[in-house]
């Protein structure tokens, strides 16, 4: 009976399926555990979820990319997601053209500051080059800078960690912060949350309200644009 | 809503054409999301039933989307192992700083704004 279900699980763990079945099952678990532990800040069901996947693969022996083939078809939807984004948008579209001026100053130094604070901090705590690299562009969505570090010669990959740890800071963090600046306008809370913390931070943005997901979309696709300008400019600047 | 997820993956790959063809150092989605809104401020109505609920429904799982890649971490547990106060410190404080004064530079600029328009 053990020779079997050893059997059993030597065969599931192959299965591309298995692995699709076990992330959408272990994200269903962290948003009931998250909504159930609300006002817990830590309790944010994209960081839950990967951290007990990123467990149990180490714990199982799995290599990433065996587990990748059933992600994949999780991943994949992120590109028409991010086309999706231009819906809420266009509702909103009297609004950001009342505050355009406001919206693309803010989104030029918000930028600028994103990127020397990561790689600033970063450097005054001691992290090697190859690393700051990989730190500079991760306010950006991550397919962007996984696209400009790549081009500079830095490791893709090790951007993809930082960015979603990015977004799942900003989830968390950002709606503390903006409490305590006492910033209570949809708009505002919205841009600098997609601007900052890109795709995670502006689903973090959808449960405040429409308006708010609508902005944080907006800050997310300009500093994409943003990003990808700035961070070429600044290494080549600075290196 | 099967149309309007066609939709989506059209403006997709009309994004990766261009991207593609221009050379542009962006991914073709954010592309195909500017074209996607250039296209609706262009018709200037509301977008259709089929398009708002494939976007919808997308978009009310965009979370799920990111975690696939970020299990991805385990890839360089060993680096993190090495630099994980710097990595961590910078995604932390950055990331709080930068939401912060992004929030207090956007509120004060649209306030100015809209007190000029008065």
């Amino acid at each position: 009976m053990n020779e079997r279900l050893i059997g059993l699980w030597a065969h599931l763990q192959t299965l591309p399926v298995f692995w699709l079945a076990l992330t959408l099952g272990v994200f269903h678990l962290a948003g009931l555990l998250a909504r159930r532990m609300r006002g817990f800040p830590l309790a944010n069901p994209v960081g839950l979820s990967i951290l007990t996947l990123s467990l149990l693969l180490t714990f199982t022996g799995t290599p990433y990319a065996r587990y990748f083939a059933g992600g994949q078809w999780i991943h994949f939807l992120l590109a028409p997601a991010t086309v999706a984004l231009a819906v809420p948008l266009y509702q909103q579209k009297d609004r950001i053209r009342s505050l355009l001026t406001p919206l693309l100053l803010t989104l030029a130094s918000g930028s600028l500051l994103a990127i020397a604070a990561s790689v600033g901090i970063g450097w005054a705590l001691g992290a090697s080059p190859s690393s700051l690299l990989s730190l500079a562009p991760k306010s950006a969505t991550a397919p962007v800078a996984m696209g400009i570090v790549e081009k500079l010669g830095g490791i893709p990959s090790l951007t993809a960690a930082v960015v979603i740890l990015t977004g799942i800071t900003g989830a968390v963090g950002a709606p503390w912060v903006l409490d305590r600046l006492a910033i209570r306008e949809p708009a505002v809370r919205g841009f600098a949350m997609g601007l900052v913390s890109h795709g995670i931070g502006t689903a973090r943005a959808f449960q405040e309200s429409e308006q708010t997901g609508a902005f944080a979309g907006l800050g997310m696709g300009l500093n994409a644009l943003m990003t990808a300008v700035l961070v070429p400019v600044l290494y080549r600047l600075l290196a | 809503m099967l149309t309007g997820f066609l939709q989506l993956l059209a403006f997709l790959l009309a994004g990766e054409t261009l991207v593609y063809l221009l050379a542009l150092p962006l991914p073709g989605a954010v592309v195909g999301m500017a074209l996607l809104l250039a296209w609706l401020l262009w018709r200037g109505r509301e977008p259709g039933e089929n398009l708002g609920k494939a976007a919808s429904s997308i978009l009310q799982f965009l979370s799920l989307l990111f975690v696939p890649a970020g299990v991805g971490i385990i890839l360089h547990l060993e680096r993190l192992q090495r630099e994980w106060p710097a990595i961590l410190g910078s995604v932390l404080f950055a990331t709080l700083i930068s939401v912060g004064l992004t929030g207090l530079l956007l509120r004060a600029l649209s306030n100015n704004e809209e007190a000029g328009h008065e």
